[in-house]
């Protein structure tokens, strides 16, 4: 059943007109710091840890109004609460579907957005262990956030309001990734928001 | 959920719909209260009633959408609901999105007779958003009856349909009833559901 829904979930990704936002975003994010910032290399270098992390996280929140507002608007949550389907079950899968839809291709254009901002090698892997450490955090927050704000209008920028402060600690150790115990703490924090995130979506989307 | 079935007809181990007492509040208004009904296998209960007296509420409690405010709703059979609501993905095929619930519903070898049921076959190409809303509520309705389940909760189920439609609604819901199955319907007159039980709300 959780594979079933996964799959779905993709498919529907997979299909949407709005799958490489994301990681259009992300690149230009990048691509805008150095002229923003400056042709300092150095500078850039050691500011792109945090450029890169902020950059993912605009690009975890950009779909968010798409993540399960529709599916509220158009019954598919009644249809499936009709059947027995666990919410939870319904959010886990959804978590997962949005992590791969956004983190994965995000990963991808990670040596672009390093290029860009004159990563070195060794930074630039240790940044990418880093992101596939913490972005599955992201993917849960935003889904939370989803599920608190559907059926409001205008619910993504309320939901950027939610999640930006709770992200913090992903930014935080994910930033600060050559620290040591830096990636634990990341995953970690990952860990934790999977193991909240689709208990307190469902809780959200539960009809009163 | 249950493991995927490749029966066409599903097992009948069909109970009866109990309802007993049963009250429903939205926000701080009372919509019902001490509504009872007893609907054996094969049997149909039409719920009845003005605009905004509880008759959709009432399905979307039975349905496990609502919680009650008072009384219970026994019943241990599978469920299978029609809201107001499509859940049709606008970009997805007709054929592909029905597939899709038939397979949550291990009821695929169920759906191309639900699909001519409805006469719907001529349509599983379509993409979702180029649909009536006539043609729509009839693809609910066939994934409904590919569901397998044994009750029906059907709200409003001939809204938008043309009359031929209706009687193909009709024809199938007779079919569902004469194998054991229930229907439960919010109705504004008749949808042709025969020797049926009728609840009044407001």
């Amino acid at each position: 059943m959780f594979l079933a829904l996964v799959r779905r979930d993709l498919l529907l990704i997979a299909r949407s007109p709005a799958l490489w936002l994301p990681v259009m975003f992300f690149v230009l994010v990048a691509a805008i710091f150095p002229f923003a910032v400056g042709p300092d290399a150095r500078l850039l270098a050691r500011i792109a840890p945090g450029i890169i992390w902020v950059a993912a996280l605009l690009a975890a929140l950009l779909p968010v109004e798409t993540l399960l507002a529709p599916d509220v608007e158009d019954g598919t949550i009644d249809q499936l609460i009709s059947r027995g389907i666990a919410l939870e079950l319904v959010c886990a899968a959804r978590i997962c579907a949005h992590w791969v839809g956004f983190a994965l291709p995000l990963l991808a254009a990670l040596p672009v957005a390093g290029v860009l901002l004159g990563l070195d090698a060794d930074d630039a892997t240790r940044l990418a262990i880093a992101v596939l450490l913490g972005t599955p955090a992201l993917a849960s927050l935003a889904l939370v956030a989803a599920a608190l704000t559907a059926g409001l209008k205008g619910g993504g920028a309320l939901a950027g309001l939610i999640v930006l402060p709770l992200a913090l600690p992903v930014l935080i150790f994910g930033v600060g990734s050559d620290v040591a115990g830096a990636f634990r703490l990341l995953g970690a924090a990952s860990l934790v928001a999977l193991a909240i995130g689709p208990f307190a979506a469902a809780a959200a989307l539960k009809p009163d | 959920m249950t493991k995927p079935r490749q029966a066409i007809k599903p097992e009948r181990v069909s109970t009866a719909l109990v309802i007993e007492d049963l009250a429903c509040r939205r926000g701080q208004r009372l919509l019902f209260e001490g509504v009872c009904a007893r609907v054996e296998p094969g049997g149909a209960l039409l719920l009845v009633g003005p605009n905004g007296t509880g008759k959709s509420s009432l399905l979307r409690l039975l349905a496990g959408l609502l919680p009650a405010a008072a009384g219970r709703v026994d019943y241990a059979g599978r469920r299978a609901f029609l809201g107001h609501e499509v859940a049709l993905k606008p970009r997805q095929t007709l054929g592909g999105e029905l597939a899709h619930w038939a397979r949550l519903d291990g009821g695929e070898a169920r759906l191309p007779a639900a699909l001519r049921a409805m006469n719907l076959e001529a349509l599983i190409d379509v993409p979702c958003r180029m649909l009536s809303s006539g043609q729509k509520r009839r693809a609910g309705l066939a994934r409904v009856m590919a569901a397998g389940a044994d009750l029906w909760l059907l709200d409003e189920p001939t809204a938008g349909l043309d009359t031929a439609s209706a009687a193909l609604l009709a024809h199938a819901m007779a079919a569902h009833r004469a194998a054991g199955g229930l229907v439960v319907a919010a109705v504004h007159g008749d949808i042709g559901l025969d020797g049926a039980q009728t609840v009044r709300l407001g």
